[in-house]
């Protein structure tokens, strides 16, 4: 039996962390919703135009994606290129790119909300019309629509 | 015998404490969400289409050339200008020759003409057209209930916009952004005359301010056709 005890001893209890686990994981989700996650890497440059009379896109399920502008990489070339997913594409395969599209959202049984899809078109403001009409020619070919121009929002 | 330690406290309600807090943040957090401009491309067309006829008159144009300026109506014009000319092409103040001349939509004439729509529709029960026409109809008679008569622009007034294929996108989205902005005024003009509350305040899934968002768009119809680029013209 020691003569003098130790004072530490007397001290309060410790804290515990059990609980630090939870604090740390509430952190993460909470830096996951509010980080907004780009789905496909962007391999063009875009700037988005801005404009003042626009919509707000709730339903990301509801939403197709093209990209265009130019690449960030020159080895692909100094011109717009069509972006669709995570690759490069030509015009012929937005078609291709829709009924893709169309025959996963049937695969899920969604097939109700294929005529409320909406084309998002992300497009770079210095891209020439030439291709934006090409592609919206493609998009009526395959019944596509319903756009959006994407745009950066601008207050008057 | 044992030192008495203070109780330890319990850690087991504290992941339900995180976890509330998440579900707070979830809701509350709006993600940045994308926003544009709505348009709705006209179906494809078979090749042996041929365009309806149209008066001169009846048609907004906007041509854009390669140069991003701006030729509205046979003159050339500043992209500052163009919501006015657009407000001009709505509701002909003068009754210009040169603009559309406005319909006027009185009760008993759309009451007659849901009912030649509702017998046509009657004949032919799995038509299409007929099942449009009497929902345009139906939707011009709730118009005028709630606005009394009114005048609109006539169905075969457009405006189109011609833009060269060297003209820059973001032309093409300010001149969209432009006519919207005009139509949006003019309906926001109405709404504050008929209902005083703004168009853009009045909520599309509210059961009040449906017929009302119904009746304006009656009055002021979203009329932009998207033509197809040309190679002509300053190319």
């Amino acid at each position: 039996m020691p003569k003098f005890k130790n004072k530490k001893d007397k001290g309060s209890a410790e804290i515990s962390t059990a609980s630090l686990p939870d604090i740390i994981f509430m952190l993460l989700f909470f830096f996951m919703v509010t980080t907004v996650m780009r789905e496909t890497p962007l391999k063009v440059k875009i700037d988005l135009p801005s404009a003042t009379e626009t919509i707000r896109l709730e339903d990301r399920s509801l939403l197709d994606y093209i990209y265009v502008g130019k690449p960030f990489d020159e080895r692909f070339g100094t011109l717009e290129q069509i972006q669709l997913n995570d690759q490069f594409a030509e015009l012929a395969d937005i078609q291709t790119y829709v009924m893709n599209r169309r025959s996963e959202r049937e695969a899920r049984g969604e097939e109700a909300m294929i005529p409320s899809v909406t084309t998002v078109l992300k497009i770079d403001e210095g891209t020439k019309m030439g291709i934006i009409s090409d592609i919206k020619s493609e998009l009526r070919e395959v019944q596509a629509l319903k756009l959006n121009y994407s745009t950066l929002v601008r207050n008057e | 015998m044992a030192r008495r330690e203070s109780g330890e406290i319990n850690a087991g309600s504290m992941a339900d404490i995180a976890f509330l807090l998440l579900i707070f943040f979830l809701v509350t957090t709006t993600m940045d969400k994308d926003n544009g401009i709505m348009r709705q491309l006209p179906p494809p067309t078979p090749d042996d289409y041929v365009p309806p006829p149209v008066r001169e008159r009846d048609v907004f144009k906007v041509l854009a050339n390669a140069n991003d300026q701006l030729l509205v109506e046979g003159n050339l014009m500043e992209i500052e200008n163009l919501g006015d000319a657009v407000k001009q092409f709505y509701t002909n103040p003068e009754a210009s020759e040169d603009l559309p001349q406005l319909q006027w939509m009185r009760k008993t004439d759309v009451q007659n003409n849901l009912d030649i729509a509702k017998a046509n529709l009657r004949q032919a029960p799995n038509d299409n057209e007929a099942r449009k026409n009497v929902k345009k109809w139906e939707n011009k008679l709730k118009a005028v209930e709630l606005l009394g008569d009114y005048q609109t622009l006539p169905g075969s007034a457009i405006i189109s916009m011609q833009n060269n294929r060297g003209t820059s996108y973001n032309l093409y989205v300010q001149v969209q952004n432009e006519l919207s902005v005009a139509l949006n005024e003019l309906r926001d003009e109405l709404s504050l005359e008929k209902f005083s509350v703004k168009f853009s305040d009045l909520d599309p899934k509210n059961e009040q301010d449906k017929p009302k968002i119904i009746a304006i768009r009656q009055v002021y119809p979203q009329r932009v056709s998207e033509a197809e680029a040309r190679s002509t013209g300053g190319g």
